[in-house]
C-alpha cells in the first residue's frame, strides 16, 4: 500500500499557487529512507514539507512528492545547562519556546510567526527583529543531520568543510532531507519583553532611529504607511525592545486564538480600505506609543494572533514582496520603492522596515545582507499587480539588491541569478531526487 | 502523578503522554519498539515530566497480565492512570479471505486488551483508586463493511468496559473508553485523510486525558462523533444498508 495520497489541499500561504502533491505524513525518523525510495522510484521529485508558511512556490512540489515532516516533532536533546537543543526538523518554533521559556532560555534568532519548523527555519535562514546584533538563525546551528535521496545520511555542522552544510543553511530544502537540527540558545531574565514605539515622519526618521536604537536594542523593526506621498512618505512608527531583565518565565501556550473563518470577497480590499487601514494602525500607534512591558507573543508574533489571517486577502490571494538593498543606497532604493506604490495606489496593509547588520551567515543562499530591507504585501489583482511588482524588481536591481525567495512567488530568474551570485556553487549540492516549483522555474 | 501508557508509540498515546509530560508526571512507557519507546522518552522528560521509564514488551503477546502489570507498578512505585492505546487496524479484506488475518484483528484488539483491562480494573478496585482510560473507536458502535472485524473488536471493548464501569459506580476507580472518529495517525497512513471529520491527535488526546478525571463511561472524540454515532445507530438497517460510509 503506497504511503503517498494525491490531495490537492496543499497550497503557498499567499494562496497564489495551489497544486496537487503526492503527499505522505511520517512519524517517526526510520520512515524517511523508504518514504524517499517510494516516491522517487518512479522518476518523481520530492521536497519536504513544514507547516507550509512559505508564501510562494519554494514550499511546492506540483506533479512531485511532498513529505510532511510535522509529525516528527521530538526533542532529542536538551541541556539547558550547555543551551543546547536538537530535535527533530517538523518541531515549531513555538512548541520549542513553551519547553524553553520555562527554563529561561529564548530562541537566538525568531521570524515574524512561531507557526514554522525548526527544519523549514534553517532551509530558509529566517532573521528576525534582532539581525543587526545576532544575524541569522544559521549561525545559531550547530549541526543538523540530512537524509540524501541516495540513501546516505550527513551529519554536518559549521565546521564542514564538503560545502554541503553551506548550501543546507538557507539552500530551501533542495539539498536532502533535514531530518534533526542542533541549535544553540540564549538566555533571559523573563519572558517579557520591554518595548518602544516611536513615530516617525519620514524616511530619514526611520534611518536616524535606526542607527541611533541598533547598539541598546535587542529588536528593532518599523511599520511604513505604503500610502503616504509627498511629504509624509515614508512616515511609520519605529518599534524597538529588548528581554526584561525582571519577570516571570511563562512560556505563552499554544491556545488557539480567533481565526479568519473565510476568504473576504474581494471587493473588502481596496485601496480606500487599505488606507483606511494604515491611517488607523498609524494613528493607534502614535496614540499609544512610548514604552511598555508585554509578553514576548504580541511583540515577535502579531499576526499569530489571527488563525489563517492570510484569508484575509480573498480567494486570489496575495504577494509578499522582501527585498534587500545594501546600505549605500538604500534611502534612495527605499524611496524609490514606496513612491511606485504611493503611485500606483496598490497598497499594502503594512509594510514593515528594518535594517540588517554585517553578520554573515554561514548559508550560501541566505537572504539577509547588509542594508535595508523592506517587505510588502499585496492583495493579487493579476496584471496590475505584476506590473507593480516588475517596476519594484527593476528598482532592486539597480540597486544592486536581491529578493527573498521564501516570501516571493515569482522572482523574475534573471534577479534570482544576480541577486545571489553564489546560485552555481549552490546547485552543485542540489540533491538530484529533490525539487520544487521555485528551483523548476529558476530554470535549474 | 504516576501514568503507565500501554502502547505508548500510538499516535494518540503519545499526544497523550505529552499533556500529562507539562503536567510533570511520571511515565511508563510500555511498546514493542524499543528505539521509537527510547525517542519519545526523551522528548516527554524535555517536556516536562519527572521521570520517564521505558518497558519493552509485546503487549498482545502478554499471557499473565496481572504479573506483568504487578512488574509495572512495582517500577514506578505505583500507579495512578493508565491507557490502553495499542491496537491494528488490520486489513478487512484479508480477514474476510484469511481467518489468520481476522484472527489477529481480534486477538490483538480484543483478547489480549481485555485481559490487561480485566487485571488492571481489578488492581485499582482493590485499592480503591486511580483510573483507566481504554481507546475504542466509533467503528465499534455499528459495523460497516469496511472495517467490521476491527469495529467488532473495538466493540466487544466498550462493552467490557461498561460492565466493569458498573461494577465501579459508587465506587473510588473510574474506568473510560473513548472512542475516536478517524485521526491522523500513523495508523491511518494509508488513508485518504480529507474532509472535517478528521481529527488530530492532539485534538482526541484532550479528551482522552479530561476522561481520566471526569466524564462517563463513554466519550466520543472529538465530542460530535456522539451525535453522529446516535443518528448512525438508530438509522434502520434498510436504510443503513444501502448508504455508502
Amino acid at each position: 500500500m503506497s504511503r503517498f495520497q494525491e490531495t490537492d489541499s496543499i497550497l503557498s500561504w499567499g494562496r497564489v499557487v495551489r497544486a496537487s502533491h503526492m503527499a505522505a505524513r511520517p512519524a517517526w525518523r526510520d520512515e524517511l529512507p523508504g518514504l524517499l525510495t517510494e516516491a522517487t522510484s518512479d522518476g518523481r521529485s520530492v521536497l519536504a514539507l513544514g507547516l507550509g508558511r512559505s508564501y510562494g512556490e519554494t514550499g511546492l512540489n506540483p506533479g512531485g512528492a511532498v513529505i510532511d515532516m510535522t509529525g516528527l516533532d521530538r526533542i532529542i536533546a536538551f541541556d539547558p545547562e550547555s543551551r543546547i537543543l536538537r530535535a527533530e526538523a517538523g518541531l515549531s518554533l513555538g512548541a520549542i519556546l513553551e519547553v524553553i521559556v520555562p527554563h529561561g532560555l529564548f530562541l537566538p534568532v525568531t521570524p515574524g510567526t512561531r507557526f514554522v519548523t525548526l527544519g523549514g527555519a534553517v532551509a530558509n535562514d529566517v532573521h528576525g527583529k534582532n539581525h543587526h546584533a545576532h544575524g541569522t538563525l544559521g549561525r545559531w546551528v550547530r549541526g543538523l543531520g540530512l537524509l540524501r535521496s541516495d540513501g546516505t545520511r550527513h551529519l554536518l555542522g559549521p565546521d564542514d568543510t564538503t560545502g554541503l552544510f553551506a548550501a543546507t543553511i538557507g539552500g530551501l530544502g533542495l539539498t536532502g532531507l533535514i531530518e534533526w537540527v542542533e541549535i544553540e540558545l540564549i538566555q533571559i531574565a523573563s519572558a517579557m519583553i520591554d518595548a518602544e514605539t516611536v513615530p516617525f515622519e519620514g524616511l530619514d526618521g526611520f534611518f536616524e532611529l535606526a542607527s541611533e536604537s541598533s547598539e541598546a536594542f535587542d529588536y528593532t523593526v518599523s511599520w511604513i504607511d505604503c500610502l503616504a506621498s509627498g511629504p509624509s512618505l515614508g512616515r511609520g512608527l519605529f518599534s524597538r525592545g529588548r528581554h526584561s531583565p525582571a519577570g516571570p518565565l511563562r512560556a505563552a501556550m499554544g491556545a488557539p486564538g480567533p481565526s479568519m473563518p473565510i476568504d473576504l470577497p474581494g471587493f473588502v480590499l481596496n485601496a480606500a480600505s487599505i488606507r483606511a487601514f494604515n491611517a488607523l494602525y498609524l494613528w493607534n500607534g502614535r496614540r499609544r506609543s512610548g514604552t511598555s512591558r508585554m509578553p514576548y507573543t504580541p511583540f515577535f508574533y502579531p499576526l499569530d494572533a489571527i488563525g489563517n489571517w492570510n484569508r484575509m486577502y480573498g480567494r486570489r490571494g496575495m504577494y509578499q514582496y522582501q527585498s534587500v538593498v545594501p546600505l549605500a543606497v538604500a534611502a534612495d532604493a527605499t524611496r524609490a520603492m514606496l513612491q511606485a506604490i504611493a503611485e500606483a495606489g496598490q497598497g499594502s496593509f503594512l509594510a514593515v522596515l528594518k535594517t540588517f547588520g554585517d553578520k554573515a551567515s554561514p548559508g550560501l543562499m541566505s537572504f539577509p545582507q547588509p542594508g535595508t530591507t523592506l517587505a510588502l504585501d499585496f492583495p493579487n489583482r493579476g496584471d496590475e499587480t505584476l506590473r507593480l511588482l516588475a517596476r519594484l524588481d527593476s528598482i532592486v536591481a539597480e540597486a544592486g539588491g536581491r529578493l527573498y525567495p521564501a516570501k516571493d512567488g515569482r522572482i523574475p530568474p534573471a534577479l534570482f541569478r544576480s541577486g545571489y551570485p553564489d546560485w552555481e556553487r549552490f546547485a552543485a549540492h542540489v540533491d538530484p531526487h529533490v525539487s520544487s516549483l521555485f528551483w523548476r522555474r529558476m530554470g535549474a | 502523578m504516576r501514568v503507565i501508557i500501554l502502547g505508548a508509540t500510538s499516535g494518540i498515546a503519545e499526544a497523550t503522554a505529552r499533556l500529562y509530560a507539562k503536567e510533570g508526571a511520571d511515565l511508563l512507557l510500555v511498546g514493542r519498539q524499543a528505539e521509537r519507546l527510547a525517542a519519545i522518552a526523551t522528548d516527554l522528560k524535555a517536556r516536562g515530566a519527572i521521570s520517564t521509564q521505558v518497558a519493552v514488551t509485546d503487549l498482545a503477546a502478554t499471557t499473565d497480565a496481572r504479573q506483568e502489570l504487578a512488574g509495572f507498578i512495582e517500577r514506578l512505585g505505583g500507579v495512578d492512570h493508565v491507557l490502553i492505546a495499542y491496537g491494528i487496524l488490520g486489513d478487512q479484506d484479508q480477514a474476510w479471505a484469511d481467518p489468520a488475518e481476522a484472527a489477529r484483528i481480534l486477538t490483538v484488539n480484543f483478547n489480549s486488551a481485555a485481559a490487561w483491562i480485566l487485571a488492571i480494573a481489578d488492581r485499582l478496585e482493590r485499592k480503591g483508586r486511580g483510573s483507566l482510560v481504554v481507546l475504542g473507536s466509533v467503528a465499534g458502535d455499528r459495523g460497516r463493511r469496511a472495517n467490521f472485524v476491527y469495529g467488532a473488536a473495538k466493540a466487544g471493548l466498550a462493552t467490557l468496559v461498561e460492565g466493569v464501569a458498573h461494577r465501579f459506580a459508587g465506587k473510588g476507580p473510574r474506568i473510560v473508553v473513548v472512542k475516536p472518529g478517524p485521526t491522523v495517525t500513523a495508523m491511518t497512513a494509508g488513508m485518504v485523510r480529507k474532509g472535517p471529520l478528521w481529527a488530530s491527535a492532539e485534538q482526541v488526546a484532550l479528551v482522552v486525558r479530561r476522561a481520566a478525571d471526569r466524564g462517563g463511561p463513554v466519550a466520543y472524540a472529538p465530542w460530535f462523533w456522539r451525535y453522529i454515532m446516535l443518528i448512525i445507530r438508530f438509522l434502520p438497517a434498510p436504510i443503513f444498508n444501502r448508504l455508502e460510509i
